[in-house]
Parts: structure tokens; sequence; C-alpha cells
């Protein structure tokens, strides 16, 4: 047994020095001032508490490869699919303008389901009963470009979800998970992104769990990642089952965590680790 | 499967400028090393080499090895005495070749 | 590290403890094919210190995409210039990442890439100028494995 011990030991002593180093980085991490009411005092973006080779490559537009999705999807948009013959452009015209806004405001209510949805959903309803196309796979690289397309057409806006009316069932529910423990390790979002965020577990700087950069381009990944893939990631890491990609679970959870960084700018296409 | 290439100069330079040239290229750069679910190796599929050349004569140019990150990011400059055009490759194992060109002017 | 308990520290370390074992033993000895690589290149003789400046982070947020930035000391003409650099990481599976070759039409002996690093290690910079002089420069990263980030 006396390498576990070694191992621990060193992955103690090396989150240490990683501590050091990244908060004399990071003495500051900016934030926009929460209403009333917020569970946080400060709203701060993932980007403030990653490092500075990893925010350049957000901040340079060629350099952020998350663009490479945006390009892809600018291309889709125009394509026609489907029996109808038409394409994005066919009914939404110039994205720019139509498009405007509408990421930074999802998951929003419909009210010919009864529920909330996501981008990701609009998209494959619009594909589904506009279009009479296939919908995309969740995860696939033609759902996450365009989710990312649509979401960067909000860049710089602020996060605005709804969350009275018949949202707030759905928020109640999104916040009772993100604060239920889950799996062998028995952490909760909260655990993480509430109480310790700005601090190291292990060798993981912890931020305040924020989506505003969603969908991201992750380092770790090397590819555009959509944010229930990202949930789904957390679970499995705190070893529980995670939720299925799409369902309410995710979807109430969507909304809540979409609520605790109200006002915080679209990153998308952000650069995360 | 080749999307554009993203690249980023200046549209002129004066006579002598050092310019600095960004590229981006999509691509997955399969290192060769990892398994799929069934433990079998996935191959290996790069781009193994990037070659830049102006009005023909060559600028720069990289072999690329597996432990390049996916979406290869190259950059580099480029001294400019003459207007002309820029030429790039990135070369796939597969033989393929991803090309793109781009002009630059001399400013008056 | 303070608002986690002991028991909640253990269960995360103990956790992820094999993974960090490996990369961490590796931090000092090369494992891979480095010297032979450096063989090939320099034809043995010994590279001198000095021109290349070598900038990479500290520490890799993630080992799979590290900037990577050179710039080598050279005036660039025709009868003076960079010809070849190559760069090596002396702790990947194999020590390859990329070979760059420059000419007075380059301007500057500078480029910037994104590399891949399985653990902690060394990355090493070779540049070979048009008098076949060498010179070289290496740079530690540490890279963090295994948690949400690995």
């Amino acid at each position: 047994m006396a390498p576990r011990y070694v191992g621990l030991a060193a992955a103690i002593a090396l989150a240490a020095s990683v501590a050091t180093a990244a908060l004399a980085q990071d003495a500051e991490r900016k934030g926009i001032p929460a209403p009333p009411g917020h569970v946080f005092n400060t709203i701060i973006s993932g980007y403030q508490f990653r490092s500075k080779e990893t925010r350049a490559l957000q901040d340079d537009d060629l350099e952020n490869p998350g663009f490479l999705a945006v390009e892809r999807a600018a291309d889709a948009w125009k394509k026609a699919e489907g029996s109808e013959g038409k394409s994005c452009m066919s009914c939404h015209g110039q994205p720019e303008t139509s498009m405007k806004g509408v990421g930074a405001t999802m998951p929003k209510w419909d009210d010919k389901l009864k529920k909330p949805v996501n981008l990701e959903q609009r998209i494959n309803i619009c594909r589904v009963e506009h279009m009479k196309a296939e919908p995309w796979k969740f995860k696939s690289r033609e759902l996450t470009d365009m989710t990312t397309f649509v979401k960067y057409q909000s860049h710089g806006m602020p996060v605005a979800v709804k969350t009275d009316g018949p949202m707030s069932p759905w928020f109640e529910r999104g916040k009772q998970t993100y604060y239920t423990r889950y799996g062998q390790l028995d952490l909760a979002c909260a655990s993480c992104h509430e109480r310790n965020n700005g601090k190291f577990m292990r060798a993981d700087f912890l931020s305040q769990g924020q989506t505003n950069g969603f969908p991201t381009y992750r380092l770790r990944d090397q590819r555009v990642v959509p944010l229930h893939e990202r949930f789904e990631g957390c679970m499995f890491d705190v070893r529980a089952e995670p939720f299925k990609p799409l369902s309410d679970e995710f979807l109430a959870l969507e909304l809540y965590v979409a609520w605790r960084g109200i006002g915080l700018p679209v990153e998308t296409p952000s650069v995360r680790n | 499967m080749a999307d554009k290439p993203r690249i980023k100069l200046p549209k002129e330079a004066a006579k002598g400028e050092i310019i600095q040239i960004k590229t981006l290229v999509s691509h997955v750069m399969e290192s060769g090393q990892r398994k799929d679910a069934q433990g079998k190796t996935i191959p290996r599929k790069i781009i193994n080499k990037f070659a830049c050349e102006f009005n023909g004569k060559p600028v720069f140019a990289c072999a690329l090895e597996p432990a390049i990150s996916a979406n290869p990011y190259i950059q580099f400059d480029a001294k400019i005495d003459e207007a002309g055009t820029f030429k790039f490759a990135w070369t796939d194992d597969d033989g393929t070749v991803i090309t793109a060109e781009e002009k630059i002017a001399l400013k008056a | 590290m303070k608002a986690i308990n002991r028991r909640q520290a253990f269960a995360l370390g103990g956790g992820f403890v094999m993974l960090t074992v490996l990369p961490m033993a590796a931090d000092a000895e090369v494992t891979n094919d480095a010297a032979t690589w450096i063989e090939k290149f320099t034809g043995g003789k010994k590279p001198a210190k000095g021109k290349i400046s070598l900038d990479l982070p500290e520490i890799a947020e993630n080992g799979n995409t590290v900037p990577l930035s050179i710039n080598i000391e050279s005036p660039m003409t025709v009868d003076s210039h960079v010809k070849e650099v190559m760069i090596l990481a002396d702790g990947n599976p194999n020590a390859g990442v990329a070979t760059l070759s420059f000419t007075p039409l380059s301007g500057k002996a500078e480029a910037s890439i994104r590399i891949r690093l399985a653990a902690t290690q060394n990355v090493v910079a070779i540049a070979k100028m048009s008098d076949r002089s060498l010179f070289s420069e290496q740079k530690t990263v540490k890279v963090t494995i295994g948690g949400c980030g690995g």
C-alpha cells in the first residue's frame, strides 16, 4: 500500500503548489453584483477562474477553436434539408438579427409542449416540424455546432432566463437537484460550485459552475462540448449514475443554473479546461 | 470532411514589413495511442505537415507529430517585400491536402 | 482546501491516486525516444545554451491543449538565419512534437502551436542555424491528471 500514500502525498503537494501559483496570478476575479435574493453576492464567469493561457485562447476570435463550430454552422444554417426543402434561413433569415438574444433566454417555456425547452430541443423541433428533417442526435457535431452558432448570436448579451409563472416548478425542481448529494462521493453541485468555488479540490480549481459560456470548447476534449454533456461529466466525476442528456432533470437543472448566472454576458464559444 | 481553414493576416503591408499569420484548421489529430470501447487501437490520422509559401517561395513549414492538439493552430511570421499570394497546405496522413490562399498588397 | 473536510479530501484523493502515481514518478526521467530524435537532429553535436526563448505555461490546465510559443534570436537574413527547430516532449509516449522550418522570408524565427503533454515533463527545443550551429532550451510543464479537468 505504500505507493498509494506516496501518490496521495504527491497529489496534495502538487495541488498546494498549484494553488499558490494560481492565487498569485488570480488575486482578484471580477464579477457582476447579483440581484437581491440571489445565492451569490458576486456572480463570476468561469472565465475568471481559468489560467491566463486559457483565457487568451478564448479572447482571440481567430485563435479560439470554438469558432470552427460557429463557421461550420453558419454554412449549415443556409443548407436546405428535409422534405419541405427548407433551411434555417428559409424561415429565420439573417441569424445576426433573428437569433439575437435567443440563446441568452434559454431554456424557455413552450406553450404547445407545456414544458420548458432548451436550445438543442428548439433546433430539433424546427427540424422535425418545419423542415420535416431528421432530428440531430445529442452530442452530434451538427447539433452542437448549431447550438453554439445560435448562442453566439447573443454574444455579450446578459443571461436572462424567466423563472416565474409556469417555469417556477421547473426552477424549484432544478434547485432541488442542485442541492442534492449524488454518487459514491456524495457531492451535490453546491458542494463544489457554491461552497468551495475559488478553492482547489485536489488539482481542480473550482468555479461557480456558470453556464454562460456553453457550449464551450474544452481543452480536455479538444472539441465543443454541450452543457448536458458537462452535467453528465460532473455526475460521472462524483461517481453517480448521470441523468440522460435532454431529460427533464437536466432541463430543470439547466434553467436553475442559468438563473445562478443571471446577468453574466454570454461568452459562447468560450474556452475552458 | 475538410472545413475551411481559418487564416488571419493583414490585407496590406509596407515593403519590408514583417507580418504575423495565424492559422487554425479543423482536424481530429487522432494520435494512434487511443483505444476504442472494444479495446482496439484507433488508427493514427493526423495532419503531418503544414507548409506556407509566398509567390512560390517557401516561407515556413512544420512537420507535425501526434503530440499536436486537435484542430491544429499554427502561428508564424512572414517578411513582405512585394505584393503577392500566400499558399497554405495541410497534408493529412491519408494523403489528402487541405489548401487555402490569401493575397496581400503593398501599402502605397 | 479549508472548506472541504478531511474525510472528503481523502475520499477524493484516494479515488484518483493511482492515476497520479505514474506521471509523478515519470517526472525526472526521460521515458521515450527523445535521445534518438536528438541524435538524428544534431548528429551528436552538443547544442549551446541561449538564443531561444520558449514560452509554455508552468502548469497546464489540461495536458491535451498546451499553448507553446518559441522565439529564436536571429537576423533572419540569407546569410544568417534559423533553419530548423525541433520540439520534443521527453515524457510523452513518443518524443516528437513538431519540427519547424524557417527561411529568410519568415522574417522572424517565431511560432506558436498547441501541444499534447501526457504528464508532467520537459519540453525541449533545439534550433539549427544556417551556419550549422545548434542551440537548445527546455521548460518543465506540470500537468495535472485525474479529477474533473483531466
